[in-house]
């Protein structure tokens, strides 16, 4: 697996905290890279660190293959949490500038701009000051600035945040469009939902630390927790009773025309003699292995640290 | 390198085309030059206009004593008195009335003078010198004195003080007092404001920067360090444009009011004499005073003028003026990082607005007293020095210390542009938290 990004052991400290203790992260190329925590758990830090807004204390970052160097700046593009642009400047003027400050030339940025503000259908602002634009037209206007440079690694912080259910759902697309296209994007939130719809590798940190990291499916395999789905026609009385106390019930509903339990396995036993006890009893419509949700095993191993 | 370049052209061109720099763009020349033209309009328009003075001379010793001039007539009314002559003398055609009491050569104050207008001061010298000449003559012949009129004449002496400095390379010059203090006050003020005046738009411009969150935006781009450098160049030129298009304005527009206004007056003659000072600017020597007394104001206010070097005034004034501000610029920018809005920064601007008042207050006896021990140290000083020693410079001062000034001045400017810079990249990114000395000094320790 080839990385784009990878820290090893990095250290902040600031003055009166430690705010990154020994955290390592490697971003596959070509991933959708989900950095979890609660907040203050150091996401900004991190990101701050592979922006070069901030030096580490301690720890070795790379760079596809190099030591990360200023130039390398211009290969990434980033998205902060607090969004902000000049408000007294003209859209165009600004969107140009900050391009150029990423290094593209004006010819450059200005063919660019306008394929952007096309798609996005918003070139009649151009001419218009920020201060004018509504929270969500700034929002698109910072989308394109963020990612006119065509950058490898693409940083957005908590990018929903802000947007209406609409705008979101087209930000989700063009961030799957610049996966396609080849770019490795990592993504910093709290938003579980999100996470699970689009990462495929994650980092789980707080307090400074890494907790877990690593691809999502392996990491859901890893905290599953040996608990079955079962969808089936007949008592829930008969059903309890077929369990023995290798069985713990969880619960049950009632859904159209059939119920469903959540029975937990204990002492390792197997799918297979669950089914067998269950068989007899009631009529099995469906089996399934439930699998943790994202929101499950982040309160979790947060609550276990 | 290059993309300073880019935020200095953001900074120049977003600060040039706001509607404040174009007021005062405008604003400054017109106010410069009328504090220039509407004084000696003023003056002028007073003497253009003929007066004619009833004079009541209850003494009977005055008869055409007094002289007469272009602009002001003498009429003696014999048998007049003087209350109808009070009641009547605006119909008659007079200014006003002059009441000279029987008593006049003992009791000075019984002269009156009665007008409905305000009689200007050079009116009042001009009756009380030849009155005060006349009685003493008067009382000089007395003495009987022989060939007392042929020793009066060689006695009458007008004496003229004229400052001549002599210079290191033994050179006389001649000084004029009064226009080295207006040269040196103006320009050390004109220091005193540019640094208020852009120090403060810098630091609200870092403040804006903050507050929008753009911050990040951009130090994801460029180093903190160079946005800094960026911004406080930026400003600097804005600063000097605007000097510019005032002194050529200002300049431009005294120029074509003294043509207008005083076509046939002496007044183009200086303006003409600047504008040749400013294109040949070498060192003008002492010239023999024009003889004729009327020109004497005039003459010696030129040779004032000639006597300041405009070129060099001028390229010290920018050097003191860019020392100044990039010194306290870096300042105000790290106070500007160092807080979340305008109101907090009230607690960090003492530090900075102390120097500042205090070299003003230096400069007013710098003028005075250019060569004073208080002038001298605060003109070597970094931190006041831009602003004091403008006031010393019209009067001459020494290489070595203008030389040893502007060293300090640099070194002093590159220390704090370190020591702001450090307070910079961390203040940035820094919100929410009140900030405090203890805490900037951590960031010092730390960055």
């Amino acid at each position: 697996m080839e990385e784009i990004f990878k820290a090893d052991k990095v250290v902040k400290k600031f003055i009166n905290t430690v705010a990154l203790d020994q955290v390592s992260v490697s971003i596959p190329k070509g991933s959708i890279y989900g950095l979890l925590g609660p907040n203050g758990a150091g996401k900004t830090t991190l990101i701050r660190i592979i922006n070069q807004i901030t030096a580490p204390d301690e720890g070795n970052l790379i760079f596809n293959g190099e030591k990360i160097r200023p130039e390398h700046i211009s290969r990434i593009g980033y998205l902060p949490e607090e969004r902000g642009l000049y408000k007294k400047m003209k859209v165009g003027e600004q969107a140009l500038y900050l391009a150029q400050l990423k290094g593209l030339s004006k010819k450059e940025a200005m063919a660019r701009l306008k394929k952007w503000f096309g798609k996005f259908e918003i070139l009649d602002w151009w001419n218009k000051k920020v201060e004018e634009l509504s929270k969500g037209m700034q929002q698109k206007v910072q989308f394109i600035v963020t990612i006119l440079h065509e950058p490898e690694l693409l940083i957005f912080d908590e990018p929903f945040s802000g947007f209406d259910p609409i705008n979101a759902d087209m930000l989700k697309k063009e961030i799957l469009a610049l996966k396609d296209e080849g770019a490795t994007i990592i993504f910093s939130t709290h938003n579980m939902g999100s996470v699970e719809e689009l990462c495929d590798h994650i980092s789980l940190i707080d307090k400074g630390r890494t907790l877990i990291e690593g691809e999502i499916r392996e990491i859901r395999d890893r905290y599953r927790t040996d608990t079955y789905e079962i969808a089936f026609q007949g008592e829930e009385d008969t059903l309890k009773q077929s369990l023995n106390d290798h069985y713990e019930l969880l619960e049950t509903v009632s859904d159209e025309g059939f119920k469903k339990a959540r029975i937990k396995l204990l002492h390792q036993t197997s799918e297979n003699e669950l089914l067998s006890l269950l068989i007899p009893s009631v009529h099995v419509i469906s089996f399934n292995e439930v699998y943790p949700s994202m929101n499950d095993i982040f309160i979790r191993v947060v609550k276990d640290n | 390198m290059n993309k300073i370049g880019l935020i200095i052209k953001r900074e120049y061109t977003t600060r040039v085309r706001k509607r404040s720099f174009i007021v005062m763009s405008i604003l400054g020349p017109i106010l410069f030059a009328s504090l220039m033209v509407v004084p000696a309009l003023i003056a002028m328009s007073e003497d253009q206009e003929v007066k004619r003075i009833a004079v009541v001379d209850s003494s009977h010793i005055f008869f055409n004593v007094i002289p007469e001039t272009e602009y002001l007539k003498f009429d003696y009314l014999e048998n007049a008195r003087l209350n109808d002559i009070k009641q009547t003398y605006s119909a008659g055609g007079y200014y006003g009335v002059l009441y000279i009491s029987h008593i006049v050569a003992s009791e000075p104050n019984s002269v009156v003078f009665y007008s409905d207008k305000q009689p200007n001061l050079a009116t009042k010298m001009h009756i009380s010198k030849a009155m005060e000449n006349y009685v003493r003559d008067q009382k000089l012949k007395t003495y009987e004195i022989e060939n007392l009129d042929n020793i009066l004449k060689s006695v009458k002496t007008r004496i003229n003080i004229r400052t001549i400095k002599i210079t290191d390379t033994g050179r006389e010059k001649e000084s004029h007092t009064g226009v080295a203090m207006a040269v040196g006050y103006i320009g050390g003020f004109l220091i005193y404001m540019f640094i208020f005046f852009f120090g403060a738009q810098l630091m609200r411009g870092v403040i804006e920067e903050k507050v929008n969150r753009i911050i990040e935006v951009i130090v994801s781009s460029v180093k903190p360090f160079q946005l800094m450098m960026g911004k406080i160049i930026g400003i600097a030129m804005v600063g000097l444009t605007q000097f510019m298009i005032w002194v050529v304005t200002t300049f431009l527009l005294v120029t074509l009011a003294t043509t207008l206004i005083f076509p046939e007056m002496k007044m183009t003659a200086t303006e003409q004499v600047i504008s040749q000072d400013i294109m040949s600017s070498g060192p003008v020597e002492a010239k023999p005073e024009a003889k004729s007394e009327d020109m004497d104001e005039i003459m010696g206010f030129l040779s004032g003028l000639k006597d300041i070097n405009f070129a060099l005034t001028l390229g010290t004034f920018i050097f003191y003026f860019l020392g100044g501000y990039l010194l306290y610029g870096a300042l105000f920018a790290s106070i500007g990082a160092a807080v979340d809005n305008e109101t907090d920064t009230q607690q960090f601007m003492l530090p900075l607005t102390i120097p500042l008042i205090l070299a003003l207050l230096v400069l007013v006896n710098s003028i005075n007293n250019p060569d004073s021990a208080i002038s001298f140290w605060f003109s070597i000083i970094p931190f006041t020095s831009p602003i004091v020693m403008m006031g010393r410079l019209p009067f001459g001062v020494p290489d070595w210390q203008v030389g040893l000034s502007m060293a300090l001045l640099v070194l002093t400017f590159i220390g704090m542009t370190w020591l702001a810079a450090k307070i910079y990249r961390v203040g940035i990114l820094m919100y929410g938290k009140k900030t405090s000395y203890k805490e900037i000094a951590k960031w010092i320790r730390h960055s």
